[in-house]
């Protein structure tokens, strides 16, 4: 079982430890900042911090002594003259320049690719390094595809690429979700790129629209690390999966109390078995009935069952996004953080939750430590 | 000599003392100041080489009014001051 788990918040980088006394919350580092993403390596111990001041911008730091010492390395830039679409949304006549505002995805390559990170950035850009974050290359093939233009932002101002997965086995297929862009596979580590969403519908466009692949708000998307073919999408309009690589979806409506969230997690070694935080609806983001629960499923989301034991039953207001929610490399450890500063970790699969904290900071990414 | 001065609340994230350049626009004298300061590009203007949103500019006392491609015009002896704009909070 993991016995470490990294907190990303508006107010720091938080570490917790498992000892013999359970979990115990460290000193945060980079205390006060904004950190919206986080990493460490499973493959060399690296820890990467994505910090979003408000005036001075985004940075990246980057520790290889378990975060002892810190040194900022580079950020994506987009490259002089880069412009986004003007948007079905936007009231400005003309494409407004691509500054990065956010990293809001950040992941390693395969082990096959020692050095090599995918970051996931608002407005829309993917980027790549092949040295450790030192230096990053913006994926042309994807932004220079006239489909990007048509990206518009979903619950942030402009689009993002909120979730990369790398194929465990074949690591040069890599499969993108963006808000509001839909599902992007490459085959060819990044060279050409194609829109998979069959079976994938929004309720937020008229319906002749709410089947269009490049318009859908995938909140959270994972893949099996058991069974590659097989990804959960914590979808703006419900649940959907996906057994054969991307190519259809089907939606699930099993999922109790209602099929609004933002999160998702997959068992590493049971593809059918997944946990969600549901929220009432798009229109009204808090818990169904102010109780905050977690939603298991172990059949491929054909029914669900709802975890409360431990976790608030009345007057909870905490939301889960979508990088707040993770599964050790076992299965039985999960780990969850709020919108309010609430944490709680489960070590029986979410049958039964330990609160850690209420009064951490608002969470917006939180990750076991994996080897 | 133009006087430049960063917001002392960036000396959280790294160096930038006070300096003196020479320039004839504001772009001029913070391109100054980036050849030995590089790193401090980024903490000022945004990837399109724009002042940053939430960042704000006087020059002798007057904010500046081209936030895109820096053209303000100052003089030999003015005295430029790179601060925080309290909308970015």
């Amino acid at each position: 079982m993991s016995s470490q788990i990294h907190i990303a918040t508006r107010k720091g980088l938080f570490r917790l430890d498992r000892n013999s006394n359970g979990w115990s919350i460290g000193s945060p580092d980079f205390e006060g900042e904004h950190v919206s993403m986080m990493l460490q390596d499973y493959r060399d111990g690296t820890i990467y911090a994505a910090l979003n001041h408000g005036h001075f911008g985004v940075k990246l730091h980057r520790s290889s002594d378990g975060g002892v010492n810190w040194e900022e390395c580079a950020v994506p830039v987009y490259p002089e003259g880069a412009t986004l679409g003007a948007g079905p949304f936007s009231t400005e006549a003309e494409p407004k320049p691509a500054s990065l505002s956010e990293i809001w995805a950040l992941e390693p390559g395969g082990v096959d690719q020692p050095n090599r990170l995918w970051c996931g950035t608002i407005p829309g850009g993917l980027f790549r390094s092949d040295d450790r974050g030192s230096s990053w290359q913006l994926i042309e093939s994807l932004w220079d595809l006239p489909e990007r233009q048509h990206w518009f932002g979903g619950g942030k101002d402009d689009p993002g690429i909120h979730s990369i997965c790398v194929h465990p086995e074949n690591s040069r297929q890599v499969v993108v979700s963006i808000s509001c862009g839909g599902v992007w596979v490459t085959e060819n580590d990044g060279e050409s790129w194609r829109c998979k969403g069959d079976g994938i519908r929004a309720d937020y466009v008229p319906p002749d629209q709410a089947n269009d692949p490049n318009i859908q708000d995938v909140h959270r998307l994972v893949q099996s690390p058991s069974q590659p073919d097989i990804y959960w999408a914590q979808h703006h309009n419900g649940v959907f999966r996906t057994t054969d690589g991307a190519n259809s979806w089907q939606e699930l409506s099993g999922i109790k109390p209602s099929a609004f969230g933002f999160a998702v997690a997959v068992h590493p070694k049971q593809p059918e078995t997944a946990w969600f935080v549901p929220a009432i609806k798009d229109e009204c983001r808090v818990p169904v009935e102010g109780q905050f629960v977690i939603t298991r499923t172990t059949d491929g989301g054909e029914t669900s069952e709802i975890l409360t034991k431990g976790l608030p039953g009345e007057h909870s207001y905490d939301i889960v996004y979508r990088h707040a929610l993770d599964v050790d490399e076992t299965g039985n450890c999960l780990a969850v953080g709020s919108t309010t500063g609430s944490f709680w970790i489960s070590e029986d699969g979410g049958d039964s939750w330990q609160t850690i904290s209420t009064n951490l900071p608002p969470i917006y990414c939180v990750r076991f430590v994996k080897t | 000599m133009v006087r430049v001065v960063f917001t002392a609340n960036l000396e959280r994230h790294l160096s930038c003392p006070e300096t003196t350049v020479s320039g004839a626009s504001v772009r001029e004298v913070l391109d100054a100041v980036f050849e030995t300061h590089q790193q401090l590009r980024g903490y000022v203007l945004d990837d399109q080489s724009r002042l940053r949103q939430h960042m704000i500019i006087f020059v002798d006392g007057k904010t500046i009014i081209d936030r895109v491609h820096l053209s303000d015009a100052i003089t030999a002896n003015s005295e430029i001051y790179v601060m925080q704009a309290l909308s970015g909070g």
